[in-house]
């Protein structure tokens, strides 16, 4: 097989997987209201939640491991009093 | 001290909110795709219309369990990052690398394939959608083993090291990890348990069908199906139930004494079937445990050890550090007090290794490092301020344990029943008592199913990871009021997409029943 007819097969398959997802989703019935929930929902718990209420806290707070291992040792140790 | 505890509590409260959320969906998932993979398997081999209609019912059902419940484990991995940042860098690799792992089959396996079974209908081969569904089943339940992993390893680490310099435990034997007794119980036992729900699920849908006499056959066809999966299912869950009672007696004593409600423990020891515990009872006191109780003699023994003589410790025992050996002789392990002062002794190697680390002082840390390696199985303990801390909610524990085996128990009887009438007297499927059984069976399973969770999870306080960090030290330096915030903001969100579903799943069923299969006759 020439490396045309690879590149055309490769670009035959995604145009093939794309169709496939396209008239998939083109033909939901039920389906368009989970696809509208699942949206919702992880615009939900990545924008909101995620962004305004839970921070990773270490790596907000500390720039590398090295400080990151020593606050939680600071803590663990504090802890233990 | 006062403001930490609440932050605790509400911490605790808000993953417990969000798990229990969670496995609402997971085990429907984990069974009712095995369910259509039966049933699809049952139509490639005979290329029915029936079964066709039947498969895709069922699978429409799976997608709206699925759709809805995606995602909902995500906040979980949100909560470790923010509420317990201490026990999320404590616990290293060791949680990190299942967790991965599950993410990225969960994405590509089951989203590849599920997009299959929903999509490829007269797009692919019968033989290739067939593989799809069974390769989706597959995914969900490999997703879950690696969740399973991390959470047995909670409760029983196993297979690493300590690494004072990183503050991390350092997986050092995968295989250790990945094939943890517990974990592989945990694993079987969940997953299983997760059939079984299906099972029930399929049953009570179908009794709704049979009691309105709507699609009588597929409703027929669907309880034999569901039935045989919910009692494989149940065998195997009360099979490898046994198995993680034996490793929670060999490394959880004192969950399985809470389970118990057994404050003084003993040879031949009796297991309680039926109990209300007395309110009053504590470590502290000497009042009865019970204030009714129904036992079984030898019962716990056995549970424990599969040896119905044995010595079984209860809270009491563990605390104090007595046993009693196969002669019947009393001996002495380390107390919870001893376990504290050793804890302690861990802790101020740990504070020493600290300042001798700001001091860039190698020797003093080497030294600092071998005294807490040499103290460091009972760390946690360290952070006890007395041994009854030790003491897990013991209500909570045995009523959530009882309430599992007690509706497990009718669970096994309802599905035996069910499945002699699918064969043998199909006129009885007709019985509205039985009927409604089998509606009322779908959330007595949810019931069972989470009280499961609850006395594994609840049972293992104050430990976050046994014996090593309970959750007073794993909790992140952070407001009572953000979390309690949150754990609303979650209570409201997650309910409206529970009730989301559950519409969308009672339209889907009463549709389904109309057009997906009464037209559609062999």
């Amino acid at each position: 097989m020439s490396s045309r007819d690879t590149h055309t097969g490769r670009s035959n398959l995604f145009v093939r997987v794309y169709r496939f997802y396209a008239e998939g989703f083109r033909s939901m019935t039920t389906g368009r209201y989970l696809w509208a929930m699942i949206i919702i929902k992880l615009i939900i718990l990545f924008f909101v939640f995620k962004l305004l209420f839970f921070p990773d806290i270490l790596s907000r707070d500390y720039d590398n491991d090295e400080d990151r291992a020593a606050a939680v040792r600071r803590a663990l140790v504090e802890r233990g009093r | 001290m006062n403001d930490l505890i609440s932050v605790v509590d509400w911490s605790r409260w808000q993953f417990a909110l969000t798990a229990m959320y969670h496995w609402l969906f997971v085990p429907l998932t984990l069974g009712i795709s095995v369910i259509v993979g039966i049933m699809e398997t049952i139509y490639y081999r005979t290329r029915s219309p029936r079964w066709l209609a039947i498969t895709k019912f069922w699978m429409k059902l799976f997608g709206i369990n699925f759709a809805v419940g995606v995602a909902t484990g995500i906040i979980l991995e949100f909560e470790f990052g923010t509420n317990w940042s201490n026990y999320s860098w404590f616990v290293g690799d060791i949680f990190g690398a299942p967790l991965a792992i599950e993410g990225l089959l969960a994405f590509f396996m089951e989203s590849t394939f599920i997009a299959v079974m929903f999509f490829g209908w007269k797009k692919v081969s019968p033989g290739f959608h067939l593989a799809a569904t069974w390769l989706t089943a597959l995914g969900a339940s490999i997703s879950a083993l690696w969740i399973l992993i991390a959470n047995a390893w909670m409760q029983y680490p196993v297979g690493m090291v300590f690494d004072p310099a990183q503050m991390r435990n350092v997986m050092d034997s995968f295989s250790d990890v990945v094939l943890s007794p517990v974990a592989i119980h945990k694993f079987f036992h969940a997953v299983l348990s997760g059939w079984v729900l299906a099972g029930v699920f399929v049953i009570g849908v179908s009794s709704w069908f049979l009691l309105r006499k709507r699609a009588v056959d597929m409703a027929v066809s669907s309880i034999k199906i569901g039935g045989w999966v919910a009692l494989a299912g149940m065998i195997g869950t009360m099979w490898t139930g046994d198995g993680s009672a034996l490793d929670v007696a060999r490394v959880q004593p004192m969950k399985l004494a809470a389970m118990e409600g057994l404050y003084d423990g003993g040879c031949d020891q009796s297991i309680v079937a039926f109990g209300i515990l007395n309110p009053s009872k504590s470590v502290d006191n000497d009042e009865d445990d019970f204030l009714f109780s129904i036992d079984i003699p030898y019962g716990l023994s056995f549970l424990a050890t599969h040896d119905p003589h044995a010595f079984v410790p209860g809270i009491n025992d563990l605390l104090s550090g007595r046993r009693i050996n196969e002669q019947g002789d009393t001996f002495y392990v380390e107390s919870f007090a001893d376990r504290i002062a050793i804890g302690k002794k861990a802790h101020e190697a740990l504070r020493a290794y600290d300042i001798a680390s700001a001091e860039r002082n190698e020797a003093a840390m080497a030294a600092a490092k071998a005294t807490l390696m040499e103290n460091y199985r009972f760390f946690g303990y360290g952070y006890l301020d007395s041994p009854a801390e030790a003491v897990p909610p013991v209500a909570v524990t045995f009523y959530s344990f009882h309430i599992m085996v007690i509706f497990g128990g009718y669970l096994l009887a309802f599905i035996a029943v069910v499945l002699f009438c699918a064969y043998r007297k199909p006129g009885w499927l007709s019985s509205k008592l039985l009927l409604w059984l089998g509606m009322i069976s779908v959330p007595v399973v949810w019931v069972c199913s989470e009280a499961g969770w609850v006395t594994a999870e609840v049972g293992r306080q104050p430990w976050i990871i046994e014996g090593l960090m309970p959750t007073k030290a794993a909790i992140s330096d952070i407001s009572a009021a953000t979390v309690q915030t949150t754990f609303w903001l979650f209570a409201l969100v997650f309910t409206a997409f529970l009730a989301a579903e559950m519409c969308i799943m009672l339209r889907a069923i009463r549709k389904g029943s109309e057009t997906d299969y009464e037209n559609t006759k062999d």
